[in-house]
């Protein structure tokens, strides 16, 4: 039944992308595996803020928290109990939703603005019970050494099993975004007092948007485990989550994949600025003038502009 | 089927609503009327659940629904239009009512089967029958006055509504375009047997139209009546007409 959204035109490029990164480890350096998956992981994380932000309009400004919940889950899990590895990945994204569901609960009561300050505050709580419970979390240090299953713990192993997740991730955001809920989640984006009056209950609509969400958040923060092997507080540190609030915008948040070019761009210039200035979000503060001056629909937004493909990519229309 | 019974709202000092009354039978087409700043709004605003009254019932098929969030009375049978076009400027003309019939049939949280798949045929039909057929495609944000108008009417229709309410369904148009809604209002309330509240300041199109009418001034509901009755009436010519 999904076939009609699956076709050529829609995923398409994005296939052959797939099939590339594929075949890519054995002929690049190691150093680039590790960066590209560090792109999947973030590209994965930024998508899943998205869906709120770009698609319904929620000022998520603190979803690191979630990905940072979902990283330490498994993390601790793998140190702290003998329990096995798939019983972590699984807690991971479960343990951010709830999370995730507990402090929605309380921010859907609030619009605009005020969601976000207070999602700041509660996310920011998260983080001072990591920093602070140094038996537990090991405060500054974070958790260090994680051991992986022998498939994944070398880095091409760990290339492969992200960039399989991130693509089926990227399926099931992809049903998502068509489905009536996606659709439904839009329609609250430009006007929750109109959705209100043709019958949508739309806090507990946004309630479920930001439940999902959470769960893929949580889904990255397993990935950033299985690739770094680490967790450390500065996954739960609101810097991290304006972040990736700025690849949503860099990429285009109207679009489905604009987060991913704006996470491979944030990643490339963090790695490749970075090497030569320690002044690398200087570049990045400039080049996000000259997006909003010129490209306020983000890179991927305009890149659709262009090729006259917006209406059909951010706002489906009828049938035909 | 709707009984508004000693609505009140104030606004700080300012008393917007102050003891309105209003009846509506099935099948009616009831216009308010009152000149700007009578109330109008405010009561349809509380009828739909907007607005929380400070005083007064709302009964609804013998079912009080004064209390309830607007999605629920939306879900009750009642939908409406507003007066500034409230549409969803970014989504298609198509997905603006779709949305609303998904909503109507329950689908709204189905996460896994494709939206252009679903409500295609009761969406079709009510774009057709408001005229935007030919504008599905087009992003709503971009339509002319008059089609955002038309849009507005169809989201409430996606609903599938017994009570239609409609705020001042023909603000902002030329006289031509004026006849042209009412005309198409009055068709809709026929095939669909839908009942229609409507407010108004245009005096003509709500005499030529309502078969019942009630005047607001002030907050205050003077009377209700039909149309010939309100013309005749005393009280409504000093307050109302005489200065018009």
């Amino acid at each position: 039944m999904f076939r009609d959204i699956f076709n050529l035109k829609s995923v398409g490029p994005l296939a052959v992308v797939f099939i590339i990164l594929l075949f890519l480890p054995p002929i690049i350096p190691r150093f680039y595996i590790y960066i590209l998956a560090v792109i999947f992981v973030t590209a994965l994380v930024a998508m899943s803020l998205n869906m709120v932000v770009g698609h319904g309009g929620l000022f998520q400004f603190h979803h690191g928290a979630f990905y940072g919940v979902g990283a330490y889950t498994v993390a601790l899990m793998l140190t702290k109990t003998s329990l096995p590895t798939w019983v972590g990945f699984v807690a991971g994204p479960i343990i951010a939703a709830l999370v995730g569901l507990l402090i929605g609960a309380f921010c859907v009561r609030l619009t605009k603005l005020y969601f976000g300050m207070l999602q700041i505050s509660l996310g920011s709580l998260i983080w001072a019970i990591a920093f602070r419970w140094y038996s537990l979390t090991g405060g500054d240090d974070g958790i260090h050494g994680i051991t992986m299953p022998s498939i994944i713990s070398s880095s091409k192993g760990a290339y492969y099993f992200t960039l399989i997740v991130l693509a089926i991730c990227l399926i099931v955001m992809y049903m998502i975004f068509k489905s009536p809920f996606g659709a439904t989640l839009q329609a609250i984006r430009d006007n929750p007092e109109r959705c209100e009056a043709i019958g949508i209950n739309v806090r507990r609509h946004q309630l479920i948007a930001i439940v999902i969400a959470t769960f893929f958040a949580g889904i990255a923060g397993v990935l950033f485990v299985v690739v770094e092997g680490s967790v450390f507080p500065d996954l739960l540190f609101w810097v991290l989550s304006l972040e990736i609030f700025i690849m949503c915008l860099l990429g285009g948040w109207f679009t489905f994949a604009g987060p991913i070019l704006g996470a491979a761009i944030m990643i490339s210039l963090r790695t490749f600025v970075g090497i030569h200035t320690e002044y690398w979000t200087l570049i990045l503060g400039i080049i996000l003038i000259l997006l909003i001056f010129f490209l306020p629909e983000g890179v991927w937004g305009y890149i659709l502009e262009k090729f006259g493909r917006q209406a059909r990519e951010v706002v489906e229309g009828g049938s035909d | 089927m709707l009984q508004v019974e000693e609505m009140y709202k104030s606004f700080d000092d300012f008393k917007a609503v102050n003891g309105a009354n209003l009846t509506v039978e099935k099948g009616e087409l009831v216009a308010v009327i009152g000149p700007n700043g009578a109330g109008k709004t405010t009561l349809f605003n509380m009828i739909t659940g907007q607005l929380k009254p400070d005083r007064g019932n709302v009964i609804f098929n013998d079912e009080d629904i004064s209390k309830l969030p607007p999605y629920e009375i939306c879900r009750k049978g009642i939908a409406r239009s507003f007066q500034i076009a409230n549409i969803f400027p970014r989504l298609t003309v198509f997905r603006n009512v779709q949305v609303s019939v998904l909503s109507q049939q329950g689908k709204s949280r189905n996460l896994f089967h494709p939206a252009q798949e679903l409500a295609v045929e009761e969406t079709k039909s009510i774009l057709e029958s408001v005229g935007l057929s030919d504008k599905a495609g087009n992003t709503a944000g971009s339509l002319a006055h008059g089609d955002q108008r038309k849009l507005e009417i169809a989201i409430a229709l996606g609903n599938d509504p017994e009570l239609l309410i409609l705020d001042e369904p023909t603000a902002g148009m030329s006289p031509e375009e004026t006849a042209a809604t009412m005309e198409l209002i009055k068709q809709l309330a026929n095939s669909r047997g839908l009942t229609i509240l409507f407010c108004e300041h245009d005096m003509e199109v709500v005499f030529n139209f309502a078969q019942s009418i009630m005047v607001m001034h002030l907050g205050l509901t003077i009377m209700q009546g039909e149309p010939d009755e309100v013309r005749n009436s005393s009280r409504v010519q000093e307050c109302y007409l005489g200065g018009a």
